[in-house]
């Protein structure tokens, strides 16, 4: 099998399973509970918040666990957004976002009458600081810009949009980091980064599992509420197991990054030149700036499902642009915003790498796709 | 850009006479402590200076570090280059640029201690100034109150350039001062009086009264995560935890309600004072606040304080809670103290204790039972933990 769909999920770390059922089986108590076991849970909880804390390089009560980066991305949106409306009714987001920070957007602009700029981005799918400067004024509460594009890889330039915040003191800046972390470093600090969504099954964690960084003294109206638990800001019994197995995968995960970051980066760049080998294919993912883990490609002459069929029969998995929006069948907006030809943006394919993956990956899959490509666009011509 | 060096300047220190070089070598110890995990680095003591020398170490974490060593006044990153004009001027900009963010103001100030150089002082700000301002953006002039300050200082071997000053935690270098033992309850007071004396270079150990099972782990654990906050100010802290279960129920059962706290905290004293003695320590230390509890009028520490003539250093005794909290907070003390759990100080609290017990009553209250044979068996009984920055964790092997 040759899974190269891992931006849409990774398999998770064997340490990472055994770490949660090990968890759920010895330490199954309630970390609210006052008795001796619910104390175990709790310092197990803490010191699990703690080791994410550090990877992340901020303070242990600046971070919540949460079900994911859908729930990150809600909580982060709507919860700034609703708490800080007195303050204004402005926010900014850019056309290239996950549909759990776009959809917050339109929900906070239809249901709550927000006024929402959308920013465009340029033909590389980057926003342009310029027009970010043109849009943000002074009653702008809150701006929502990814790390690093889902579907193409593009890497934003959050430091610099960061640094432009500052000027405006009443605006938030949340940062969707879920495909960007432990693949581009990122320093939140440095970044002026209030919230910053992340997600544990992105690098090789459990589904269902993830932590918001929420800056000390940032206002959040809770989406849930309840016993007031992780900071009063997600209520509900932690999920212990979860939260555990979540901060070992990021330790992990943060781990090899450093130790094998140029071994993906080197078999991203020789992918890359293959691809734009093969007669028909066009690779959409710049050239620049990119993260070493996404490519995007598209074969306007092939169905791109068709091309995915072909390889998973094959077992090679790939996908169709970012796997929550492929079920519903809509051309790449990305791609689009990008500037891309209907053609191109409706045949594309995104192949994402994982640390664990080097060159051995590429002869294979290079060959099976021209074949593919071969054999159908002959069928279906 | 590397800095190559950082400039670490005294507080108090230097008014010290004939002590001073003791001063130096402990606060270079101390420095030395925190910066273990950097093999690299070398440091230089002179009178009035102390050197880092970086050997391309990452200076923000030693940055971070430094600024909780008592004993430093302010510190700076610095660079030498070669006194030549255009040297200068390219250092400049570069440390400039790694320390500067958009919209900052800077100046700069030279100092010409060899008085050769070709250019004077005047000259020389104007020419480094405008190189530095030519070559970035966002960055605007402003000599009265400059985010950044650049300092030039030309000597004839070489020309030192700091550019950003650091605010030291002022003070005297923990254990300049001798020991003491902090009695540390798990509220909030007694840590921020424990900080207060390491910051006049008073080394710590610590005390807990442990009371299960009217007390928890929980509560055992905060004291624990307690002294660790303080470990950042003071290295590696002893911390003693005293079985106090069988002393108060004996209080308990013996002496009249209102009288129970007073005797408490003469027990607790008792206690620390014996273990104080056998760690060879001088002093102990309270979080007493004036007329805070009824334990801390003048009259009930009048009969509190009979047990003992070791000095006791109260730090918090004349501030408001509101003072101490603002402390507690920029310590980092004060999330761990507001944990809601039971400790041996709010356990058995009577609904009226006396705020002016006599010495004598209460005396004669414990007259009646050999409390001292019930404090030697706690003092056998006592556990000491070693309590490090670093310390390993329970769950480890899960995460």
């Amino acid at each position: 099998m040759l899974y190269l769909d891992n931006s849409a999920t990774t398999q998770p770390y064997p340490e990472v399973i055994s770490t949660f059922s090990k968890v759920t089986e010895v330490y199954f108590a309630n970390p609210s509970s006052v008795h001796k076991l619910g104390s175990e849970a709790e310092s197990l909880l803490n010191q699990s918040r703690k080791q994410v804390a550090n990877l992340l390089g901020v303070h242990e009560q600046e971070v919540i666990f949460t079900s994911g980066g859908t729930e990150g991305n809600n909580l982060a949106i709507k919860g700034a957004a609703l708490a800080n409306k007195h303050k204004g009714r402005h926010i900014i987001t850019s056309v290239v976002e996950h549909p759990s920070v776009l959809e917050s957007f339109k929900q906070l602009e239809q249901v709550h009458d927000f006024d929402v700029t959308y920013l465009p981005v340029d033909e590389n799918g980057i926003v342009s600081i310029e027009r970010m400067k043109k849009e943000i004024r002074e009653d702008t509460i809150l701006v929502s810009i990814m790390h690093v594009n889902n579907e193409v890889g593009t890497i934003q330039p959050v430091t610099e949009i960061g640094q432009l915040i500052t000027q405006y003191p009443k605006a938030l800046f949340h940062v969707d980091n879920v495909q960007g972390i432990t693949k581009v470093p990122l320093d939140l600090k440095k970044a002026n980064i209030h919230l910053c969504t992340i997600s544990g099954h992105k690098f090789h964690g459990l589904n269902g599992t993830g932590a918001l960084f929420v800056r000390t003294g940032v206002d959040l109206l809770p989406l849930f509420s309840g016993g007031l638990q992780e900071l009063q800001l997600r209520s509900g019994t932690e999920s212990l197991a979860g939260n555990v197995a979540f901060a070992k995968a990021l330790r992990m995960a943060s781990e090899r990054a450093e130790e094998q970051s140029s071994t993906m980066k080197n078999t991203f760049t020789k992918l890359k030149r293959e691809l734009m080998n093969i007669d028909g294919v066009i690779v959409n993912t710049p050239q620049e700036n990119t993260a070493p883990h996404i490519i995007n490609f598209s074969v306007p002459s092939v169905k791109a499902e068709v091309l995915i069929h072909y390889l998973g029969e094959r077992n090679i998995f790939v996908s169709t642009t970012s796997a929550c929006s492929s079920r519903r069948k809509a051309i790449s907006t990305t791609l689009l915003a990008m500037n891309k030809h209907q053609d191109v943006a409706k045949s594309a394919i995104r192949v994402s790498l994982s640390i664990d993956q080097n060159e051995e990956i590429i002869n294979p899959f290079i060959k099976t796709l021209s074949k593919g490509i071969e054999k159908l666009s002959k069928v279906m011509r | 850009m590397k800095f190559d060096h950082i400039l670490i300047r005294f507080g108090e220190i230097s008014t010290k006479g004939r002590n001073r070089r003791k001063f130096i070598d402990r606060l270079k110890n101390n420095v030395r402590d925190v910066l273990t995990d950097f093999p690299n680095l070398e440091y230089q003591g002179t009178r009035d200076r102390l050197y880092i020398h970086l050997h391309n170490e990452d200076h923000e974490v030693i940055v971070e570090r430094l600024k909780n060593i008592f004993g430093i006044q302010s510190f700076s990153l610095a660079i030498k280059c070669k006194s030549d004009i255009s040297e200068i001027k390219e250092m400049a900009l570069k440390a400039v640029n790694s320390v500067f963010q958009p919209y900052d103001t800077f100046k700069v100030t030279t100092k010409r201690a060899d008085k050769q150089f070709p250019l004077d002082t005047n000259e020389l700000n104007y020419q480094i100034g405008s190189h530095v301002l030519i070559n970035t953006e966002d960055l605007t002039v402003d000599v009265k109150n400059p985010k950044i300050n650049l300092r030039v200082e030309v000597r004839k071997e070489a020309t030192y350039l700091t550019c950003y000053d650091f605010k030291g935690a002022g003070g005297l270098p923990v254990g300049s001062g001798g020991k003491a033992m902090l009695l540390l309850s798990g509220g909030i007071d007694s840590p921020v009086a424990g900080f207060l004396t390491l910051k006049r270079g008073v080394e710590l150990e610590v005390i807990h009264f442990f009371s299960p099972p009217y007390t928890s782990e929980r509560a055992k654990q905060k004291v624990i995560d307690l002294a660790r906050e303080l470990t950042a100010f003071g290295g590696k802290i002893k911390l003693h935890i005293v079985p106090f279960t069988a002393i108060q129920e004996k209080i308990q059962e013996q002496v009249p309600e209102n009288y129970t706290m007073t005797s408490t905290r003469r027990m607790m004293l008792k206690i620390a004072d014996k273990l104080r003695e056998k760690q060879q320590a001088l002093a102990l230390i309270t979080g007493e606040s004036l007329g805070q509890v009824a334990s801390q009028t003048l009259e009930s520490m009048v009969a509190i304080n009979d047990v003992t003539s070791t000095p006791i250093i109260r730090p918090l005794i004349t501030m408001d809670k509101l003072e101490i909290i603002e402390i507690s907070k920029s310590i980092g003390t004060h999330d761990i103290s507001i944990r809601p759990y039971e400790d041996c100080c709010t356990i058995f609290t009577p609904a009226n204790p006396k705020t002016k017990p006599k010495l004598e009553k209460v005396s004669r209250f414990e007259s009646f039972v050999d409390f001292d044979e019930l404090v030697s068996q706690s003092l056998n009984k006592v556990e000491t933990i070693v309590i490090t920055k670093e310390q390993k964790e329970k769950f480890d092997n899960l995460l």
